[in-house]
C-alpha cells in the first residue's frame, strides 16, 4: 500500500483559466486539497463546476495557470489513475448496451494491456467494487434497467475499482433513493479514512454542511474557499448565486 | 430469368450461383457488408449518423480524382473523407453557424464538386456505378483494394473494439484514466471513410450511409449487450446484402437499392416485433398468455 503523507497537496489549481474559442469558462480559480479532505464545489447552473472538474481531469486543456496532481502534471496524474470522475446521471447515455460489469470493468482499462483483457487481479477488483455499492445481484443487468440510484452506484463502483486517489463527483446526490443516499454517505467516510480526496457539486445545501471539511464556491471565480464552518455564510452564498437571498435557496425555516 | 425458373427454393439459390459475376457479387457485398455493421454498432452509439452520411458523400470527389490520377480510389476518397471532417470542424469552430448545417454544407459542397469534376475530366468514369453502386461488375482491382480496406477495417476495430466502445460510452472517463481519445476520434473517422469507400462499391455514394447505420439502429432494437449488438449488426447487415443481390437477380432491380431495401425491412420487422423494445412488445405478449 502507498503511504499518504497527509501534508502534501493533492490537488494544487493555482490561477487557471478555461475558455471554449474565446468564451471565458472560468478564470483565475485556485484550490488546494490535501488527503483525507472532503470539498464541497458550488455554484450556479454556468458558474464553471463541470469546466472545473474537466480541467482537473484534463478533458479541457487550461489556457493559464498550474494544475498540479500530487505534485505531478495532469498527464501523469491520468497515467497513474490517480483521478476518477463520477458523472452526474443525466450525463451518461443511460440506454447505452452495456452491463454494470462492464461499466465497472471500465475503471480498470487504463491500466491494462492495449485489447483491455482482464487479468484475476482486475476481475477481483471489479467484484470488490460492486459489492461494496451493493450491486452484486445486478451483476449483468443493463444499466438501462437500472434505478437512477443504482446507477449512480454503478459508477461509484467504476471509481472504486479504478483506485484512484481522487474523486471527482458531478451531483452525486441528485436523483436518487434514500438507501443509495445513505450508502454513499457511509463511502464519503471510508473513503475520508482511507485518505481519498473528494470533490463533489452539489445544489444541497444541507449535504455541504452534512460532509463537507472545504467548500468552494464559484461563479466563474472563486468566490470564497475555505473551512464549511466559516466560509458557507448566507452572504457568501447570496453572492455565489448573484444576489439571491439564500431564504430562497434554504426553504424560509433555515 | 423467367420467373418460372424458381419454382424449387433450392434453385432460387443456386442458379444465380452458376454465374461468375454473381458469385464475386454476393462475396463482395457480404464482406462490405459485414465491415459496414461492424462500424455501424459505433456509429448508431455515437450518433454520427449525419456524420456518416457527410463523409459517405463527401469521398466522391476524391473517388474521382484518383481515378483520374490512375491512382487507387480508396486513397482519394480516404483523403476527401477525413478532410470533409476536418473541414467540418474549423468552419464549426470559427463560426457562429450551427454544427448540423455545417455538416450539411460542407458535404454538399463536396458532393457537387465530385459531379462537377466528373463532367469536366470525361475519363471512363461511369457516374451510375459511383453514386449507386455496382457490385455485379466489380473489377478485380477493385476486388483487391475491398479485400486489403475490409481487412484493415476489422482488425483496427477489433483491437480497439474495447476502447471505442468506452469513447462512444464516456469519453470523459477515456480521457481521465489516459486513454487517448484524440487517436480514437481520428481512428473511428479513419474506419468511417474506408467503410464508406467499400461500401460505395455495393450500394453507392448516395445510399452508402444505410450501410452505416441501419444495421446498428436494428441491432440496437434487438440486444443490451454490445458485443451481441455487433454480431447482430453484422449478420443482419450480410442477410440484407444476400437478399437484394437475389431479389435484384430475379426481379431485374436496381441492386444497391434492393439491398439497402432489404435493411430497411429487416429494420422495420424488429421496429415492430423486438421482444423489449418493438412496438409490440412480443415479450410482454407471450408472458400474458402463459
Amino acid at each position: 500500500m502507498e503511504t499518504i503523507n497527509y501534508q502534501n497537496f493533492r490537488i494544487e489549481a493555482e490561477n487557471i483559466c478555461v475558455d471554449y474559442n474565446g468564451k471565458v469558462a472560468l478564470y483565475d480559480a485556485n484550490l488546494r486539497l490535501k488527503p483525507g479532505q472532503i470539498c464541497g464545489l458550488v455554484g450556479m447552473n454556468g458558474a464553471g463546476k463541470t469546466t472545473f472538474f474537466n480541467a482537473l481531469t484534463g478533458f479541457v486543456n487550461i489556457s493559464k495557470g498550474k494544475i498540479r496532481i500530487n505534485g505531478e502534471s495532469v498527464r501523469s496524474a491520468q497515467k497513474d489513475q490517480t483521478i476518477a470522475y463520477v458523472p452526474q446521471n443525466e450525463g451518461i447515455d443511460s440506454q447505452f448496451p452495456i452491463s454494470v460489469w462492464d461499466v465497472v470493468m471500465m475503471g480498470r482499462y487504463g491500466s491494462m494491456n492495449i485489447f483491455r483483457s482482464p487479468r484475476e487481479s482486475d476481475v477481483q477488483a471489479v467484484k470488490d467494487a460492486i459489492e461494496r455499492v451493493d450491486l452484486t445481484d445486478h451483476l449483468y443487468t443493463p444499466i438501462g434497467n437500472l434505478s437512477g440510484g443504482q446507477r449512480k452506484r454503478t459508477f461509484l463502483a467504476r471509481a472504486i475499482a479504478q483506485r484512484a486517489s481522487i474523486l471527482l463527483l458531478d451531483e452525486p446526490f441528485s436523483g436518487v433513493d434514500i438507501r443509495t443516499e445513505k450508502l454513499i454517505s457511509e463511502l464519503f467516510i471510508q473513503f475520508k479514512n482511507e485518505g481519498k480526496t473528494i470533490l463533489l457539486s452539489t445544489h444541497d445545501m444541507i449535504h455541504v454542511r452534512e460532509f463537507c471539511d472545504l467548500v468552494l464556491l464559484i461563479n466563474k471565480t472563486v468566490v470564497a474557499y475555505g473551512e464549511t464552518s466559516e466560509v458557507f455564510t448566507p452572504e457568501n452564498i447570496t453572492t455565489t448565486f448573484g444576489g439571491i437571498s439564500p431564504d430562497f435557496l434554504f426553504g424560509p425555516e433555515s | 430469368m423467367e420467373l418460372c425458373s424458381f419454382l424449387t427454393l433450392d434453385s432460387f439459390i443456386t442458379d444465380p450461383l452458376t454465374h461468375d459475376f454473381m458469385r464475386k457479387a454476393l462475396l463482395m457485398s457480404s464482406l462490405v457488408a459485414a465491415v459496414c455493421g461492424f462500424l455501424s454498432s459505433y456509429l448508431t452509439l455515437k450518433g454520427w449518423a449525419l456524420m456518416g452520411d457527410a463523409v459517405s458523400h463527401s469521398v466522391m470527389p476524391g473517388v474521382v480524382v484518383a481515378y483520374a490520377l490512375g491512382l487507387p480510389f480508396s486513397l482519394g476518397a480516404f483523403i476527401f473523407g477525413v478532410g470533409s471532417v476536418a473541414l467540418i470542424g474549423f468552419i464549426k469552430q470559427k463560426s457562429r453557424v450551427k454544427e448540423d448545417t455545417v455538416i450539411g454544407l460542407v458535404f454538399t459542397g463536396f458532393f457537387a464538386l465530385g459531379i462537377v469534376l466528373v463532367s469536366k475530366i470525361k475519363s471512363n468514369i461511369d457516374l451510375h456505378s459511383i453514386l449507386f453502386g455496382s457490385p455485379l461488375g466489380i473489377s478485380l482491382s477493385d476486388v483487391k483494394q475491398t479485400i486489403f480496406i475490409s481487412l484493415l477495417v476489422v482488425i483496427l476495430l477489433s483491437i480497439f473494439r474495447k476502447d471505442l466502445m468506452l469513447y462512444c460510452f464516456d469519453p470523459r472517463h477515456a480521457k481521465t484514466v489516459g486513454i487517448n481519445v484524440f487517436f480514437l476520434h481520428y481512428l473511428l473517422l479513419t474506419c468511417l471513410s474506408l467503410a464508406a469507400v467499400v461500401g460505395l462499391q455495393s450500394v453507392g455514394i448516395i445510399l452508402v450511409v444505410a450501410m452505416l447505420i441501419t444495421p446498428g439502429a436494428t441491432a440496437y432494437l434487438l440486444t443490451d449487450k454490445f458485443d451481441n449488438m455487433t454480431v447482430i449488426s453484422v449478420l443482419s447487415a450480410i442477410i440484407s446484402s444476400l437478399i437484394g443481390i437475389y431479389v435484384s437477380f430475379w426481379f431485374d432491380l436496381e441492386t444497391g437499392g434492393s439491398i439497402v431495401l432489404a435493411q430497411t425491412f429487416i429494420f422495420l420487422f424488429a421496429f415492430l416485433f423486438a421482444p423489449r423494445y418493438g412496438i409490440f412488445k412480443l415479450k410482454k405478449l407471450f408472458a400474458g398468455f402463459k
